[in-house]
């Protein structure tokens, strides 16, 4: 399965940027950052964690507690073929988040299962008091009621359209591209 | 790579370097599931595995039925004084009707060798082998391995000395097959009486003096001096095997500075393993233990993951709807 890109949907200034406005958001919202853990979904919510964590801390002079979720493990097709299941990575939540306000990151909100899936393990490590969400890019088409409270851009897209997001940590360059799947 | 592409896990013999290094991987990141305030993921959720235990064992039996657990599988646990085998029942009528029940995977320790192949060959449930006779013993290799690359790093042309019985060594065994894969140079060492005739076709040196076989060691693997598997007398007295073969403070002191001692258990102290030695904090008996759950999680999930696909032959069009960002 292929992937023909068609048009770039952010830019890298344009993801500084809106990563830098969804801090501003996050900081605005919780009146301040006392309390709040940022947690990034594997893989690339990981690296946009740590970029938010980073900004935050620059915006409040405090430092913010950053860790890793790595859902492979609360996959909701584990019983289904497929054949992009990907090799279980390591979860890292070093910090009680017990009454804590835990921001969720994530590159892509589609179909929502991902989110569903972190949603779970998070709760399995103790009980916030609350989850917040912010994704870089919402491209819609969701299959269950899961909603961001912070988004980098919304992007209508079609189910045959895919959004690839790519980050100078893994992938040499920041950019986010709209394509088509091809088979 | 990215899966496992066998129902069963019999042995390490012929396994790539390839698929241990995937288990091992895999294993890394399962490690921290154990450290969890709730210790449990919903991975296996759902399946069904039976623990057949024909021998006695504490580690490795509770290992597996934690590993079970803490990826949410059920599990039946059956011993042989406890189920029908004492009436007289064959493994395979045994087997045949756990089957019947429909359960995913079992997990077998039988005192003979080629009894989990066995059946492999005659069910469809997948088979893990938890040491079979004298022949393999796949986890606790995949466990020693795990636990010295831990502690190593990359396993090329490090050397790892075999010490003890070897021919009655199913540890041995898996050790040496996982190990030589990897690139290690392993030297294995114990009384004449007990090592095997052309153990060197597998790829290992072979030393019977103890002192030099450790010299410039990474690491020493001490084996259990299997009492209960001796009908004849292979060595003269315990004593003279713990002067000759005992791994103590001496021998450690040959080995690299930072040379690590492992030790399968359960341990025969004062025999061939000496106390200050099994305390000390060259040893790494403990995290072998430790190790050992999470390599039996990574091993389960990789063989029940494996198993489905080769259920699900027919998978495009599913595999169109999952191909996304999200799962």
């Amino acid at each position: 399965m292929g992937f023909e890109p068609k048009s770039t949907i952010l830019d890298s200034d344009q993801i500084r940027r809106a990563i830098k406005r969804i801090s501003h958001e996050i900081t605005e919202r919780n009146r301040g950052l006392t309390g709040v853990v940022v947690v990034g979904i594997r893989r690339r919510g990981v690296y946009l964690a740590a970029r938010i964590a980073k900004y935050l801390e620059s915006i409040e002079d405090t430092t913010v507690p950053v860790g890793a979720l790595d859902i492979t493990l609360y996959r909701d097709d584990f019983q289904v073929a497929s054949n992009n299941a990907p090799v279980v990575g390591t979860t890292e939540i070093k910090e009680d988040i017990h009454d804590r306000i835990v921001v969720l990151v994530d590159d892509v909100l589609y179909t929502g299962r991902t989110v569903r899936a972190a949603l779970d393990e998070l709760i399995d490590f103790g009980r916030p008091q609350q989850i917040q969400l912010a994704v870089l890019v919402d491209r819609g088409h969701r299959e269950l009621p899961i909603k961001a409270d912070y988004v980098g851009k919304n992007v209508p897209t079609s189910e045959n359209e895919q959004v690839e997001v790519r980050l100078t940590e893994l992938d040499g360059k920041d950019e986010v591209i709209l394509g088509e799947v091809t088979s | 790579m990215k899966r496992l592409d066998r129902k069963d896990l019999l042995g390490l013999e012929g396994m790539s370097a390839e698929e241990l290094k995937l288990i091992l991987d895999t294993a890394q990141s399962f490690r921290e599931i154990s450290e969890r305030p709730v210790k449990k993921v919903p991975a296996l959720r759902g399946k069904t595995v039976v623990n057949l235990f024909f021998e006695p064992s504490t580690r490795t039996r509770a290992s597996f039925e934690l590993a079970e657990k803490r990826l949410s599988a059920d599990n039946v646990n059956i011993s042989k004084s406890t189920s029908s085998v004492v009436k007289g029942e064959s493994l395979r009528d045994t087997a045949e009707n756990l089957q019947a029940m429909k359960i995913d995977v079992i997990v077998i320790r039988h005192s003979a060798s080629g009894a989990p192949h066995f059946l492999a060959s005659l069910l469809d449930a997948s088979v893990i082998n938890a040491g079979d006779g004298a022949h393999e013993h796949p986890t606790q290799g995949l466990l020693d391995v795990f636990t010295l690359r831990d502690k190593l790093g990359d396993l090329n042309d490090k050397k790892i000395v075999i010490v003890g019985d070897i021919a009655h060594s199913r540890v041995a065994r898996s050790n040496i097959f996982g190990l030589v894969t990897l690139g290690a140079r392993v030297t294995v060492c114990g009384p004449p009486t007990m090592m095997p005739v052309k153990i060197e076709d597998l790829g290992v040196s072979v030393e019977t003096d103890l002192r030099r076989a450790v010299e410039g060691a990474d690491a020493v693997n001490v084996l259990r001096v299997q009492l209960e598997r001796q009908n004849v007398n292979l060595f003269p007295s315990l004593a003279e095997y713990s002067v000759i073969y005992g791994v103590n403070k001496d021998i450690v002191a040959g080995m690299k500075p930072d040379g690590v001692v492992l030790h399968p258990g359960p341990m025969n102290r004062g025999v061939e393993i000496s106390h200050d030695v099994a305390d000390s904090d060259r040893a790494v008996i403990l995290q072998q233990v430790t190790n050992g759950v999470a390599v039996r999680m990574a091993v389960l999930y990789l063989i029940c993951e494996g198993a489905r696909e080769s259920a699900f032959d027919e998978p495009a069009e599913v595999e169109q709807q999952l191909n996304t960002k999200s799962v």
